[in-house]
């Protein structure tokens, strides 16, 4: 065994180490990455133009700015506003926003009595048309494990607090629905136009992570 | 199946991390493995259950420790090899060494808005009634099958209210094994805190997820 083991190792000299446990292969992903698309390319399997393509779109066309394109004009217009409570998929592709981890949207509303709070335990499941990519800590085992059981200590983190007579409803995404929070309309906003209140709609103000910025905080 | 992937209520990860100003990307190879991800899903060879149970398949140690596009790829792997494109000496060497199964489409960069745009929608026609109505109370079921599901292991046997009927859809634990779509019809489905962590609960939390009929039975 032991003179099998070194013969194994001096024949893979010089090469990148393909016999080796197989978590050797990961330890370093931009090689493993960069060796697998160019597997794939060779093989005539994939456009790496392709690539390009997909990540310019998660990069400039879609992202949380959709996201507050759509509670912006919920806090506008109360017949959008019940449009996306009655049927949000079609409310959110009329202005534009489909596809991709969107395709089954809901929206939940936060009020004086409840606020809401998106989580998906079971994988990374999160409404990419309209709020891009997530970030890293909603698909990390903290959140995903601690959002469910404790969520006042999770938004505590967030540096949120609620009262504590505010019901917290948690949402976890086990099927294809994706949820967007529609945060409350934050006081002092009278009279603001539908792109002044966006500015006002962070991300996380729409996973149930944060609020919506008062004018002041935003300014 | 009851894997590493299946987070919620577990314990000892630490506090939530934001990271403030997070970019989209962390590395240029996560931009890749999000692409070579959605281009080889383009294949039509594996359907997003079948992905997912890839990853889940992933050893606890290799996924607790994976950062989230790691998973992806290590997942991407095992599929590529599962459906024939690749042999895993290819996979680990990077070299080409011979034909491989032939995907139904090849996505090149001009279709890629579309595709995005369209999504893959799962909602399906179901030709029987909803078993179950708004204001039902049910018992989600027991069951630890080694095999995929989307009923997470804290929401098994325990009692709710069906608060939403949301429509028929692809039933994962079937389709993620090639024994069919089989749509059920899908509920959204929310317990009070107590019934799911009981003592120490916290009295304002509630928690939903969605489930597929065959989750659910009568109380």
């Amino acid at each position: 065994m032991h003179n099998n083991h070194r013969d194994h190792h001096s024949h893979s000299d010089g090469h990148d180490g393909h016999d080796h446990h197989h978590d050797n292969h990961y330890s370093d992903m931009q090689a493993r990455v960069r060796a697998l698309e160019t597997l794939l390319t060779q093989k005539g399997l994939i456009d790496p133009a392709a690539i390009d393509a997909i990540v310019e779109t998660y990069e400039t066309k879609v992202g949380p700015r959709n996201g507050a394109h759509v509670v912006a004009k919920a806090w506008s217009e109360p017949a959008f506003a019940e449009w996306l409570k009655a049927d949000a998929t079609a409310a959110i592709a009329r202005l534009g926003y489909t596809g991709r981890q969107g395709e089954h949207m809901r929206a939940v509303f936060n009020t004086p009595d409840t606020h809401n709070m998106v989580v998906c335990t079971l994988c990374s499941c999160y409404p990419w048309a309209v709020l891009g990519l997530p970030p890293v800590w909603y698909k990390a085992p903290a959140y995903r494990s601690r959002a469910v059981i404790n969520p006042r200590a999770v938004l505590e983190e967030f540096g949120v607090t609620l009262n504590a007579d505010k019901k917290i409803r948690v949402w976890d995404s086990t099927a294809e629905l994706r949820y967007l929070v529609i945060p409350e309309r934050p006081a002092g906003t009278e009279g603001m136009d539908e792109a002044a209140l966006a500015a006002l709609v962070t991300r996380d103000s729409m996973i149930g992570t944060g609020l919506a910025l008062s004018p002041e905080t935003a300014r | 199946m009851n894997g590493p992937h299946d987070l919620g209520g577990q314990m000892g990860f630490g506090p939530v991390a934001p990271e403030k100003d997070e970019p989209i990307f962390h590395a240029e190879w996560e931009k890749r493995a999000l692409g070579l991800t959605l281009c080889c899903g383009a294949f039509g060879a594996w359907s997003i259950d079948e992905s997912r149970h890839a990853r889940e398949n992933i050893p606890p140690a290799d996924y607790l420790s994976a950062s989230y596009y790691e998973i992806w790829i290590r997942a991407l792997d095992t599929l590529l090899e599962r459906h024939g494109f690749a042999t895993r000496e290819e996979l680990f060497s990077g070299r080409d060494i011979g034909q491989g199964a032939v995907p139904k489409r090849i996505l090149k960069a001009d279709m890629v808005p579309g595709v995005l745009a369209r999504g893959g929608p799962c909602d399906r026609p179901v030709h029987r009634e909803p078993r179950f109505s708004v204001g039902d109370r049910v018992r989600t079921r027991n069951f630890n099958p080694e095999t995929h599901t989307r009923l997470p292991r804290y929401a098994r046997a325990r009692a709710g209210v069906i608060e939403a009927v949301q429509g028929s859809y692809v039933f994962p634990d079937d389709n993620a094994h090639g024994r069919g779509e089989n749509p059920e019809w899908v509920y959204t489905v929310v317990f009070d805190a107590d019934e799911i962590w009981g003592e120490g609960a916290d009295p304002s939390l509630t928690v939903s997820i969605d489930a597929w009929e065959s989750y659910l039975d009568e109380v």
